[in-house]
């Protein structure tokens, strides 16, 4: 009897949770997107009115522009980046100890700070910063580069640096669980590194590029303060115009581009774990 | 002796050298701007935010110490027990959360969306949620209430997933086995279960620590009166441009690192008992 409802049990505090801290909050995102705004005041009222502002703004276009150029650009390259160094450390470390060694040292910045990192780049970045100062004494270039910082360049460089572990792990998940023989019957059946690379281990890392994706798509498109630190103002994303508003206390016009960027992302990851089954994906054996 | 190595060990394949080259662009790359910045926290009285560095000193320590700029004393004695117990919550409701998902039982799939939509759902929206959440039904946002809870609907997915990768990696065998020697339930889950899924129980804990303890996006709308680190730093990056700031950082990753160390060696240490042969 006890046995029966035992799952359940066990499943309860997750679901609590989730219902209480996920669930519901959301519920009063969509519900407040409702709300009338007047002056600083939130008046519990059911209009439209904030879904027709957005909507019907040119700004607001620009914003998802600007997100989705963002998020596109982070993908590709995290998605290089993210692909060749779980290559490496998949089917070239052969030492296994290593290989976990080296895959932790990719993994131990993600611990820390995301802010803290962001603002590492500032030194690295500035116009007397160390790229430009090394670049001068080279004599590559004779005034300092102002594109580095507070730039777009800025912005999709310290997403990267974010968000590429996002990419790896899942790669690297995938691609360890290739059999070894393939590469064998690859070559045997005179496929070159190349072809080997393009056919076998392209195909079978397909769920990993999957997941990858979802998880950086999404980071980068939720995020605000990259945006509003690393392009110095000068960008914004639809995000960082919530913030904007919330700190106007205009919750009402925030929570109505809450729920459309809510819904562009459900579409959007509802389309690509069409690839994937990400709970299948997780529980298969290592 | 080389001609040995050479027929036992297959040379290496021009593509390892090149992706070695590009492997170790990348941990330049990730781990370069923030050397940058630790050896620029321990500049001189009139250190800028840039290189070279003017003296050394451990001046900008001392500034964030007196609390000038902000409360940080405050803020990581906030930031520090709200991880803990983000910590402990996040084992707990993961492992046994894991423990039931491997019975096929109703809604265990929608559970299984709600976790997915914690986890890609953006963290400042959430957080605006809780706020809201709170302020209709007239209850105050503090650091131990909303943003705890702002913290688990991070911390929570992350914890399940590794749950379901360990689980899946577990045998079922060993659970029957002890069943089959008398154990109650309760035994074979503390004699049995939870030291095979040790560290499998330590990465969720780091997890639940670490990003709790770096969490910001969720933490801005639900911290309340009263900052947690992260809010700091935030405070600051739009305020102060001294070093203070990379001081800052310096500080909140020693304690990140101490933790991170912490985890490892402890998994380390398992692994190494593990496959040390018995005394008996």
């Amino acid at each position: 009897m006890l046995a029966r409802y035992k799952p359940y049990l066990q499943l309860a505090p997750l679901t609590l949770a989730l219902l209480l801290f996920v669930a519901a909050p959301l519920c009063f995102v969509v519900t407040v997107s409702f709300f009338r705004t007047d002056g600083f005041d939130t008046i519990p009222a059911f209009t439209f009115d904030n879904y027709a502002a957005i909507l019907s703004s040119g700004l607001t276009v620009s914003l998802y522009l600007n997100m989705i150029r963002y998020a596109l650009m982070t993908w590709a390259a995290s998605l290089v980046l993210g692909f060749f160094v779980a290559y490496f450390l998949v089917f070239h470390v052969r030492n296994r100890t290593v290989a976990i060694g080296l895959f932790l040292l990719c993994t131990v910045p993600f611990w820390t700070s995301n802010v803290i990192r962001m603002i590492s780049w500032m030194p690295v970045l500035a116009e007397q910063g160390v790229i430009n100062g090394a670049l001068l004494k080279l004599g590559l270039i004779d005034a300092p580069l102002r594109i580095l910082l507070f730039s777009d360049f800025s912005v999709v460089l310290a997403y990267v640096h974010l968000f590429t572990i996002f990419m790896i792990v899942p790669i690297f998940n995938s691609m360890s669980r290739i059999d070894r023989n393939l590469f064998e019957a690859a070559r045997d059946a005179g496929a070159g590194r190349f072809k080997t690379l393009l056919l076998v281990v392209l195909p079978l890392t397909q769920s990993g590029i999957v997941m990858g994706s979802i998880f950086v798509v999404t980071l980068v498109m939720g995020d605000f303060y990259v945006v509003k630190v690393m392009s110095g103002g000068g960008s914004a994303s639809v995000v960082s115009a919530m913030y904007d508003n919330v700190s106007t206390l205009l919750f009402a016009p925030a929570a109505a581009s809450a729920v459309i960027l809510l819904l562009i992302l459900t579409v959007l990851i509802a389309l690509l774990t069409r690839f994937v089954d990400v709970r299948h994906e997780l529980v298969q054996r290592g | 002796m080389s001609a040995i190595a050479s027929t036992s060990v297959p040379s290496r394949p021009w593509t390892f050298y090149v992706l070695a080259l590009f492997f170790g662009a990348y941990v330049l790359f990730l781990y370069g701007p923030m050397l940058c910045m630790y050896v620029l926290s321990f500049q001189g009285e009139q250190g800028a935010l840039s290189f070279p560095m003017r003296g050394a000193s451990l001046h900008w320590f001392h500034q964030l110490w007196e609390g000038r700029t902000a409360d940080i004393a405050g803020a990581v004695a906030r930031s520090i027990p709200l991880a803990l117990i983000v910590m402990v919550i996040t084992v707990v409701f993961s492992v046994a959360a894991g423990l039931g998902f491997r019975r096929r039982v109703r809604g265990s799939n929608a559970i299984f969306h709600a976790v997915i939509v914690s986890l890609t759902a953006p963290g400042y929206i959430l957080g605006i949620g809780i706020g809201l959440m709170f302020s209709l039904f007239g209850w105050q946002t503090s650091w131990y209430t909303s943003a705890l809870g702002s913290h688990l609907s991070w911390t929570l997915p992350f914890g399940v997933l590794i749950t379901f990768a360990v689980f899946g990696r577990f045998d079922t065998a060993f659970e029957e086995a002890a069943r089959d020697l008398g154990a109650s339930s309760a035994q074979t889950l503390r004699l049995v279960v939870l030291p095979i899924l040790a560290p499998g129980i330590i990465a969720i804990a780091l997890f639940g620590f670490t990003l709790s303890y770096d969490e910001f996006a969720r933490t801005l709308q639900t911290t309340g009166p009263n900052n947690t680190v992260p809010i700091e730093i935030w405070s600051m990056t739009q305020n102060v441009t001294s070093p203070t700031i990379y001081a800052l950082g310096t500080v909140t990753t020693a304690i990140s690192f101490f933790f991170i160390g912490a985890a490892i060696l402890a998994v380390v240490l398992i692994q190494r008992r593990r496959r040390a042969p018995r005394a008996s």
